[in-house]
């Protein structure tokens, strides 16, 4: 972190956020603003209820090829309901998966990897070693086991998830913290007679946010991907909710029938992680220009 | 080392000739003028030292002798380089690799350590020059040769060494094998750019006494690349010093010394400790060379010089004879 | 020393990955309720339960899991009637085969991309390289695999949509599978050459007059062996995970689609054999590239 921010410490704040803005990836935070609007406001822009199925309607093709309707403008599935209404309640569900699983994830690798880090020693042995190993079984692996034993549906993929992903948040958290404690102020803390939980809270906290930050935007695309996966293979989101994942799967059924049912919301997840990754990547460089490997 | 040698050299063309040579860095923040104009001369069995602070165009010269500038954004853009008449800039690549390159021209390069690739055998590397230029029939006689040629350079029991790779021989060990690499195929011409400044100083005088012999047993011209004045005066005959991409001063090594035409070749003389003196405050020179994206219109070592004149900042100074031999870019001169 | 301390390193995570399974599976409650019928009389229920060793401790329960598993005993199958292990074990071949094709088909596009865009940085084959990378992680593979069936299989009626047998047949699920990986080769490959093509010894070889290409893909792409080795072995690992979704897509009959349906007949023993062989091959083929090392890298081979 020296180099850049000293720079940017000397251009001084208005300069600072100049540089921010005139550095900012527009494109994919127009399409991630997109989703948010349609994950929030979703029941009020959809043109028609996802869940309607009107077989007298069934395959239609998009808005702009022959036969198709403005009624349904990306089309309609096997069984006739609106693509587009689908395609938004996907984005709710996607979101609401993230959110979940990135703030739960983050949270208890966080607090572990914090822990590993503060108190070293066997702690941090014990707890790398099961890093270690939860990191040896293959994520989809871990989810369909987890999948077997557990009910199916939006609770069962939040967990998968946090599961898959707290390791990932552990390791990189415990190494700030390493450098972090061997630091003045935390010692002048310990010295006088601070608790744990509040260096934790107040001095560990604020100093891996960045860190936090940068590691929550580009784990976004990998939930959207893993949760796609799971719902497709039937292991996650289970009808009659709504997600990319599952469209894929039900189209496949079809797949000689309708090529928008089966590449419409496979582009959704496509530019979703797209711009999840683009600014991630934003995000690390503005924030975390040592580019640590994360 | 005999003067009347050089004096006769002179009168023969030279073995690399380079004239008007200009090249740019096409950068994304502007047009870098690395050369901006050199002309320089070596003989064969003459060496030649070119002399200068970092920045100054010395390595760049190099390279583009050996037509192997930095890309993207190198780029020659006048002057010709002529090797025994031939201009290496009308050549095609593929001519200057197969013909030229380790073949009439070699480069040992500034730091002779890292001029190993880690992950062959010394063999191989020894070996590349006469399997990539033809020399060797078959791969057994890559292998002799490359014997022959560490065997030359005094390393010892080479047919043992030759399956090693770079980690296991000494510094002292891994500079001659570096240097085997370059004169394998006898090049009439050796760039040596800056071939001691990574060395600790025991390793420094034995590269240097290597230089010379090479070139004394080789008969090769020397092209020595240094910011060191005690370099250059242990090993070449003429000196050529470079400041901000163009060559100041040139001329006899000893008349250089004892007669400095050009003020910063003076400055840069007193800012070398001479052995026995007293030690004074080292002199150093005030300023920082000008910016090579930004040159001023007149002389470039005006703002540091001490004996600055209006014209200096007008217009460049042209090169004169400032003795026999020995000639500089200065408006003292002049007047 | 250091060989031996990885091998360790890997039985560890072997046997905790064994432990993390037995608890998931432990956690799902009484396993007896899926394999008897609910009206079975309590007599019986008792009897299985001690047949089964579900009356003693947790630990102990693991100790016998952990024996049987490594004498090969992970169970009967409860839906295939045959040895849990056994029926893994047939299916993994195939697994294998669209692993290693993937990966081969990842490589074969990733190295000469990832070199070219080194070499001629800034050139439209590195803007394409680099839209191709961005792509590449943000496609999931399973979808890969549905618009390959459309086009070539349906569309263009070029490659069966299914099946394992003939080339053919491996060429999408191959492609699908290796999709992902080539993005994160691409951009190995590209930063690992940047570094290479930089350093003094690639300058030297040019000035000895050995030609661009021998000094790009020898003595450069050797140098950028490592890193990419590094990220195969990973990334061959991670296939072994992917191939649970491709499988399905192209009902490839390997490992992961056996596991899939094992999941939804809720037939514990073949997931939790599936998952384990799995988990054994990951850990190997990380050890692998490690000991990859040793071979590439002389400076390593000498303890250096």
């Amino acid at each position: 972190m020296d180099t850049e921010s000293t720079v940017d410490g000397l251009a001084g704040p208005a300069v600072r956020y100049r540089h921010w803005v005139a550095n900012l990836p527009w494109w994919p935070l127009a399409i991630l603003l997109t989703v948010l609007l349609a994950a929030l406001f979703g029941p009020w822009l959809m043109p028609h209820d996802p869940q309607q199925m009107n077989l007298a309607a069934a395959l239609r093709p998009p808005a702009w090829q022959a036969g198709g309707t403005l009624e349904y403008v990306l089309g309609t599935d096997n069984l006739g309901r609106d693509i587009l209404s689908r395609i938004i309640a996907g984005a709710r569900t996607s979101a609401l998966v993230c959110a979940y699983a990135i703030v739960f994830s983050g949270a208890l690798g966080a607090l572990i990897g914090m822990t590993a880090g503060y108190f070293g020693r066997a702690v941090d042995a014990i707890i790398m070693r099961i890093v270690d190993i939860q990191m040896s079984i293959p994520s989809l692996a871990l989810a369909l086991v987890l999948a077997t034993v557990l009910d199916q549906g939006l609770g069962t993929v939040i967990i998968v998830i946090i599961v898959t992903y707290w390791t990932w948040y552990a390791r990189i958290i415990r190494g700030e913290i390493l450098s972090l404690k061997e630091r003045d102020f935390v010692a002048l803390a310990k010295v006088a007679g601070c608790g744990t939980l509040t260096i934790f809270a107040r001095h560990f906290l604020p100093n891996i946010l960045n860190t936090l930050l940068v590691l929550a935007t580009l784990q976004v695309g990998q939930v959207i991907l893993f949760e796609a996966s799971l719902s497709f293979l039937g292991l996650g989101i289970q009808a009659p909710d709504v997600s990319w994942g599952l469209m894929l799967a039900d189209a496949r059924g079809y797949i000689a029938n309708a090529w928008w049912a089966i590449t419409l919301p496979g582009v959704a997840i496509m530019l979703t992680c797209l711009a999840s990754n683009l600014f991630g990547d934003w995000m690390r460089d503005t924030f975390d220009p040592m580019r640590r490997q994360v | 080392m005999t003067d009347t040698a050089i004096d006769t050299a002179t009168d023969r063309t030279p073995l690399l000739a380079v004239e008007g040579l200009k090249t740019y860095l096409y950068l994304r923040r502007g047009v870098v003028k690395a050369i901006d104009g050199v002309d320089l001369h070596v003989h064969a069995g003459e060496s030649l030292g070119i002399i200068g602070e970092s920045g100054s165009g010395k390595t760049m010269t190099s390279l583009s002798i050996m037509r192997l500038l930095p890309q993207p954004g190198g780029r020659i853009v006048a002057g010709s380089i002529r090797l025994n008449g031939v201009d290496l800039l009308q050549l095609s690549e593929r001519d200057m690799a197969a013909n030229y390159r380790g073949r009439q021209i070699s480069m040992i390069s500034q730091d002779p350590l890292a001029s190993l690739n880690p992950v062959f055998t010394i063999g191989d590397q020894v070996g590349a020059p006469f399997r990539y230029h033809g020399l060797a029939k078959d791969e057994a006689d890559i292998r002799r040769s490359a014997i022959d040629v560490l065997r030359r350079l005094r390393i010892p029991s080479p047919e043992r060494r030759l399956d090693d790779y770079p980690h296991q021989f000494s510094g002292g060990m891994r500079q001659r094998v570096v240097a085997a690499m370059a004169i394998a195929c006898s090049p009439r011409l050796l760039i040596a750019d800056e071939p001691t400044s990574a060395l600790d100083v025991t390793i420094q005088a034995q590269m240097l006494d290597l230089l010379r012999e090479i070139q004394h047993s080789a008969g090769l011209g020397l092209i020595l690349i240094t910011h060191d004045l005690g370099v250059a005066a242990s090993v070449c005959h003429r000196i050529a010093v470079m400041y901000s991409g163009r060559i100041v001063e040139t001329g006899d090594v000893r008349e250089i010394y004892a007669r400095p035409a050009h003020p910063y070749t003076q400055a840069l003389l007193q800012s070398l400790p001479r052995l026995g003196e007293k030690k004074r405050r080292l002199y150093s020179i005030a300023g920082q060379p000008p910016s090579l994206l930004d040159r001023p219109r007149g002389c470039a070592f005006a703002a540091r010089c001490a004996h600055r004149m209006p014209i200096c900042d007008e217009s460049p100074p042209p090169t004169v004879q400032a003795a026999p031999g020995q000639s500089a870019a200065c408006w003292l001169l002049k007047s | 020393m250091f060989l031996l301390k990885r091998i360790l390193q890997g039985l560890l995570s072997i046997v905790g990955a064994s432990i993390v399974i037995f608890v998931i599976s432990r956690l799902s409650g009484d396993p007896i309720t899926m394999l008897l019928p609910v009206e079975a009389p309590p007599a019986l229920i008792e009897q299985t339960r001690r047949d089964m060793g579900l009356d003693r401790s947790y630990f102990e329960q693991y100790v016998i899991f952990a024996r049987h598993a490594i004498g090969g005993d992970f169970g009967q199958s409860y839906r295939w009637q045959m040895p849990a292990l056994e029926l893994v074990m047939q299916r993994l071949p195939a697994t294998i085969e669209l692993a290693c094709a993937a990966l081969l088909f990842s490589v074969m596009i990733a190295v000469p991309l990832g070199v070219l865009s080194a070499v001629r940085r800034g050139s439209w084959i590195d803007r394409c390289g680099n839209v191709f990378a961005m792509l590449g992680q943000a496609m999931p593979g399973f979808w890969v695999g549905l618009l390959l069936v459309y086009f070539f299989a349906i569309q263009l009626n070029w490659l069966p949509a299914f099946g394992r047998g003939t080339f053919k047949q491996l060429i999408m699920p191959a492609i699908a599978l290796g999709w992902y990986p080539v993005a994160a080769q691409t951009r190995v490959v590209r930063s690992a050459m940047l570094d290479v093509l930089d350093r003094d010894y690639i300058r030297v070889a040019r000035g000895l007059g050995v030609p661009e290409n021998v000094v790009i893909w020898k003595y450069g792409l050797r140098n950028a062996l490592v890193p990419l080795i590094t990220i195969m072995g990973v990334y061959f690992a991670a296939m072994l995970g992917g191939a649970f979704v491709i499988e399905v897509v192209f009902a490839w009959p390997g490992l992961g689609r056996t596991v899939v349906e094992a999941v939804f007949a809720r037939d514990f023993p073949v997931v939790q054999a599936g998952v384990l062989i799995t988990s054994i091959l990951f850990v190997t083929s990380n050890l692998l590239v490690d000991l990859s090392y040793h071979y590439l890298d002389p400076r390593i081979r000498h303890g250096h």
